[in-house]
């Protein structure tokens, strides 16, 4: 799909700040990090998870287990896209059974990919409290879910995509809004 | 990246990267059988049938936990059982079938060419369980994945198939996978059991594994099939053994990490002896886990059709 960059959402040094600001919520709001487990999902919120575990372990001088979660399995639209999509990594080497799980994904949008995680976790063990945290929260739900954890609210439209871009994966941080032509 | 056809009929039809695909999608579908719920959502409301016209435990229970372990629902028709038993004709069986809404087909024929003429004839996806002596191609691709998961790559390996080629399905699925892989394909067995002009496969024909051992990477042992004893095409299955059969002495100048396989159901003490068969080189019982993550790949990848099930 052609796109055309419109703007700079957020830089490097605000998606680094972010992310310690999100580490410190989720510390607080889980009244410490006993229990406290964190799950990316592929591919980007893998990354977003393990660089927030590791926020959490330089505040807390001890680390917490991360997973990875493919939700490709779990989609609801096999039927309607052309071909299968590419089956990715599913790797939570622990037991997430009366965990505090925290979903961390990269951005928000219709609610479905956090639908098909939610049924996929629940396949793995009966979690105390599962909460999400997203980078960026760019509304247009379709489904009812809601956020714990917000780095940015952006409020777009349908014409418009989100792009973030990590280190690990796009060689530089950034969010970028973009516009189909 | 998708595969070109609703069907899968053999590895002959497919390309390198088809099979790299499936290859690929196999991995995180074998993750799923650590998990405590091993079954995932992705043929919910599909249905699979299994048609077999010969006999088979593991191949047709493989497809059946494949397909189940991705949510389809599941149908045995073996031809003794069934209305094949009161004369009903390939096509007709396929087309009640169809009339079902089956969406996949899986055959065991004894005739090479039964998928083909059920492919051409209904639009549920066919994948091949094993034709004849023409293609068993699931049981190369999990051939391919094993060897693929302990090697790190295909392209380069040498591997030597040994024993009865001339009767063999499975030779032929991994010699077309194989060799589109890039590996160095080798059979071995008795000039008996040699197929003629098997070398325009692609392949380098010895009569004697010693010749070659210290050289393999792989080992993929076939099965004699005893039944084929009458046809005295070798003299003993004594005298097989004491030729080709596979033991501890014959593997002394192989490579340490050769990689033994076999696709059963094994008979020891002729093919293969009972030490190789249980020796840390031998992945004969991970190719049957992996036998169930291919299969999942392929039925999870051929379900990508468009809403007509065909896809050109």
């Amino acid at each position: 799909m052609a796109s055309r960059k419109k703007k700079v959402i957020m830089d490097g040094k605000e998606i680094s700040w972010t992310i310690k600001r999100m580490a410190h919520e989720i510390v607080e709001k889980s009244y410490g990090i006993k229990d406290l487990v964190i799950v990316g999902i592929q591919t980007r919120g893998v990354h977003l998870a393990k660089r927030i575990a590791r926020e959490i372990e330089s505040i807390e001088k001890k680390g917490v287990p991360v997973g990875a979660l493919d939700i490709t399995l779990y989609r609801d639209d096999v039927d309607s896209i052309a071909h299968q999509p590419l089956v990715k990594e599913t790797r939570i080497p622990f037991d997430i059974t009366n965990k505090k799980v925290v979903l961390v994904d990269d951005v928000l949008f219709a609610g479905r990919t956090v639908r098909a995680a939610l049924d996929e976790l629940i396949d793995f063990g009966r979690p105390k409290v599962i909460k999400l945290a997203v980078l960026i929260d760019r509304g247009l739900r379709e489904l009812p879910i809601q956020p714990d954890f917000v780095g940015k609210i952006y409020p777009t439209s349908r014409k418009e995509l989100v792009c973030v871009n990590l280190k690990e994966v796009d060689g530089e941080d950034s969010v970028v809004l973009r516009e189909e032509r | 990246m998708r595969l070109k056809h609703k069907d899968l009929l053999g590895l002959e039809y497919l390309d390198g990267e088809e099979i790299n695909l499936i290859l690929e999608t196999a991995r995180p579908f074998k993750e799923l059988f650590t998990r405590s719920v091993k079954k995932v959502p992705p043929l919910r409301g599909k249905t699979v049938v299994l048609l077999f016209y010969e006999p088979s435990t593991r191949t047709r229970t493989s497809f059946e936990l494949a397909a189940k372990r991705l949510s389809a629902d599941v149908l045995n028709i073996s031809a003794v059982t069934s209305s094949v038993a009161k004369g009903e004709s390939l096509i007709d069986t396929a087309k009640t079938l169809e009339a079902m809404k089956a969406d996949f087909v899986v055959i065991r024929h004894s005739m090479a060419g039964a998928p083909q003429i059920l492919a051409r004839t209904i639009s549920a996806s066919i994948i091949n369980a094993g034709d004849g002596t023409h293609e068993h191609p699931t049981q190369g691709l999990l051939d391919m994945f094993t060897i693929w998961e302990k090697k790190g790559k295909l392209s380069g390996l040498k591997v030597a198939i040994i024993g009865d080629i001339l009767h063999s399905r499975v030779a032929r699925s991994n010699i077309w996978g194989l060799n589109k892989m890039g590996a160095k394909v080798y059979v071995v067995g008795p000039a008996t059991l040699m197929p003629p002009k098997i070398e325009d496969m692609g392949v380098k024909v010895y009569y004697d594994l010693d010749e070659i051992i210290d050289e393999l990477d792989v080992i993929n042992i076939l099965r004699i099939q005893i039944e084929r004893q009458k046809e005295n095409l070798f003299p003993s299955l004594r005298e097989y053994n004491e030729i080709f059969g596979i033991t501890d002495e014959r593997l002394k100048r192989a490579k340490t990490d050769l990689l033994v396989m076999h696709p059963g159901p094994m008979n020891r003490g002729i093919e293969i002896s009972s030490s190789v068969a249980d020796s840390s080189r031998s992945v004969i019982t991970e190719q049957v886990t992996n036998g169930i993550a291919v299969r999942m790949a392929v039925l999870y990848l051929l379900a990508g059709g468009d809403s007509q099930g065909v896809r050109k």
